[in-house]
């Protein structure tokens, strides 16, 4: 076997910036997603069966479904999510890959940069495919501009806090069972802004009243995004 | 190239690691032996950054742990028993992945010189876990030497590993030492440690109980040693 | 074993006391209400709950904050013993708002900011406690648990904030009456008196609580260090 010979013009090893390294964990996680779609596909069915329970337990006649919409389409997110940040954080916990990021030198902010881009990216996907289909199923048209830019900015502040919350739970012994516990209170906000900021735009609601909801999302989104990462490395490090 | 000072680690009122002195020299390969729950891996994550010492002072390839965390781990490649691999990329694509969270110039060039150190050239596009465990923990090594760090720590590596795997592993963990690293090992295997190490510490109780370098062992065997530094 | 500081035990003694007043006042000393009848009384009791309770959720929230800084443990006790004194409270609170509004609006629950938030905080203190149920190692438990009441004391105020739009935006009319009119009353200078008292009679509970669970923990350190040291 060879001995390692290192190239003279190969500079030692530094910190990457930080694009660089947020950008690498997300890469990484997109690339062993796209190659196994485990996560992707369970958080899409999960959604699909979601959305087929409520049909039965809220019976979305034509009259009643242009209400619930709104509401459906969140908890359905809201559910399918936690599938999503549980598996993310559970495959770095497994095979001890989490170590394996902190002992590189980056900076522990942009690891958790990372893995909320990858995170958000999921949940993204999915909910691109879960419109189309709700659309199909009921009729509606969900493809509004303002719909779509509510369901980013709740996804953003939802994966924000649910991936700090992961990586606690996923040092606990209830693990996956914690997540939802810990998330859903705490994420209220979220989905009482996006519900009513979505239901605004589906019934075609002045902007008026719904810019408070868009507020109080770009709020939380700011004041979450911030906590998170300054308290990311006291849940990663020892 | 390590220096730790009166090392304490507690575990809210557990301790661990009562006043730990441990110096290490360029190049030498240190065998950390001890029963277990003796705070051999908590001593080797204190070392590798990933735990905070509760008090002492520790210094590893001239930096100080914490303050100068980042510079450390730059020139630190660590080999738990965990792979720290990812099983839904190749080979390649793992190393790749380490290889830009080290900021690393050249480096495909790179990737293909560690996958040829550790056997592993003619997997490099098959998925990490589709390896047996002695190919998982080779491409580890290959993961830990990416860099080219000036220190390397070994926990348990030999663990789960078959005779053959165990060989193989010999050789790279050989190749590994040579060119002047300095490597520190945990191991329950004497007969192994005996083997590739220079000089054998023996952790008890949250501290060195004894140390020996391969001539002290000249009229004694390394079994007799440890057993000897346990019952004191 | 330490005994209980005489100025802890002079407190206990005069929190019963100002209990026992502030219920006099409350019971007796308040004149009847015109419109609500009896049932208003819980009103003071009620309110003063919950603002022990919110006592309780400030000084969790800042002592998590503190923690993280310092890493002392003592605010970690600290933390704890302000989330189980704002759990009770709250819950108390809660249960007294629910007597009155039976009577009142025909409804155990009204969906109104207040009650709801307080109801979210306390799933939010729930939580909390099976956060740190999950887990061994008591300074891993303190992080996570500062971290979380960090998390916790950001979002309740906004929840109460997006509750409260909501209910501007749309008000929803609950049983037979409006809740946001809350029930609203004159105070005489009666009601006053005995609304005051309460509040500062369960202000100074508070404070007897807080300094006895904080002890408790405080005393359960030492057992558990006691322990440890009788297992060697």
């Amino acid at each position: 076997m060879a001995t390692i010979e290192v190239t003279s013009s190969a500079r030692p090893a530094s910190k990457p910036s930080f694009i660089k390294a947020v950008w690498a964990v997300v890469q990484k996680d997109l690339a062993a997603e796209l190659r196994s779609r485990e996560l992707l596909s369970a958080m899409l069915v999960f959604s699909l069966l979601v959305i087929l329970i409520f049909n039965f337990a809220l019976e979305l006649d034509i009259k009643t479904r242009q209400s619930v919409t709104a509401g459906v389409l969140w908890a359905t997110f809201a559910f399918a999510g936690t599938l999503g940040l549980n598996r993310s954080m559970a495959i770095e916990k497994d095979r001890g890959c989490l170590d394996g990021l902190l002992l590189a030198p980056v900076d522990r902010s942009a690891i958790y940069f990372g893995k909320v881009f990858s995170n958000l990216a999921f949940m993204m996907i999915v909910e691109v495919i879960v419109l189309p289909v709700y659309s199909v199923l009921y009729n509606t048209n969900l493809f509004l501009p303002g719909l779509l830019m509510v369901i980013l900015l709740g996804s953003v502040g939802y994966t924000a806090v649910g991936t700090l919350l992961s990586a606690m739970s996923v040092q606990t012994r209830t693990r996956d069972m914690l997540l939802p516990i810990l998330l859903f209170p705490v994420v209220l906000p979220v989905l009482i802004a996006a519900v009513k900021a979505s239901n605004g735009y589906l019934t075609g609601t002045d902007m008026s009243e719904i810019m408070p909801w868009l507020n109080l999302l770009i709020v939380y989104d700011v004041v979450f995004i911030a906590l998170a990462f300054m308290t990311f490395e006291f849940v990663v490090e020892e | 190239m390590i220096q730790v000072r009166k090392l304490v680690k507690r575990f809210g009122l557990k301790t661990v690691l009562r006043g730990l002195d441990f110096d290490v020299q360029p190049g030498e390969f240190v065998a950390l032996l001890g029963p277990n729950g003796a705070g051999k891996t908590t001593f080797l994550r204190i070392l590798a950054s990933l735990s905070r010492p509760s008090l002492g002072d520790v210094s590893v390839a001239g930096h100080r742990l914490p303050q100068e965390a980042a510079a450390v781990r730059a020139r630190l490649g660590v080999v738990s028993h965990l792979p720290l691999l990812y099983g839904d990329l190749t080979a390649e694509e793992n190393l790749r992945f380490y290889g830009r969270m080290y900021n690393l110039s050249e480096l495909e060039t790179r990737i293909t010189e560690v996958l040829e150190m550790v056997g592993l050239e003619t997997r490099r596009r098959d998925l990490v876990r589709t390896f047996s465990r002695g190919m998982q923990q080779r491409l580890a090594i290959g993961r830990a030497v990416l860099h080219n760090p000036e220190v390397v720590l070994f926990d348990e590596p030999y663990t789960g590993l078959d005779q053959d795997a165990s060989v193989m592993l010999d050789d790279v963990l050989r190749s590994v030492a040579a060119k002047g690293r300095t490597v520190v090992m945990t191991s329950h295997d004497l007969a192994r440690a005996e083997d590739l190490a220079t000089r054998f510490d023996v952790l008890s109780r949250g501290a060195i109980a004894a140390s020996t370098t391969r001539r002290g062992l000249k009229n004694t065997n390394l079994l007799a040693f440890y057993k000897q530094a346990l019952a004191n | 074993m330490q005994k209980k500081p005489a100025a802890l035990i002079t407190l206990d003694i005069l929190a019963v006391v100002l209990l026992g007043i502030a219920t006099y006042l409350a019971l007796v000393y308040a004149p009847t209400e015109a419109v609500m009848g009896q049932v208003q009384r819980v009103f003071y009791f009620h309110v003063a709950n919950a603002w022990v309770a919110l006592l309780g959720f400030v000084a969790a929230g800042v002592a998590g904050v503190v923690y993280l800084v310092t890493k002392d443990r003592r605010w970690d006790i600290i933390e704890v013993a302000a989330v189980e004194i704002s759990l009770v409270f709250f819950l108390i609170a809660i249960i007294l708002g629910s007597i009155w509004a039976r009577p009142i609006w025909n409804t155990w629950w009204t969906w109104d900011p207040r009650l709801t938030t307080a109801a979210v905080t306390e799933l939010i203190y729930i939580a909390y406690f099976m956060l740190r149920e999950g887990i061994e190692d008591p300074e891993r438990r303190a992080r996570f648990g500062a971290v979380y009441t960090l998390i916790g004391s950001a979002s309740a105020p906004i929840t109460f904030f997006a509750i409260r739009l909501f209910r501007t935006i749309h008000p929803v009319v609950i049983g037979s009456g409006d809740p946001g009119a809350e029930g609203t009353f004159a105070m005489t200078s009666k009601m006053l008196v005995a609304f005051l008292f309460a509040l500062f009679a369960f202000s100074v509970i508070f404070i007897d609580l807080f300094w006895n669970r904080i002890r408790m923990g405080w005393l359960n350190d030492k057992v558990e260090q006691l322990k440890l040291k009788v297992a060697r």
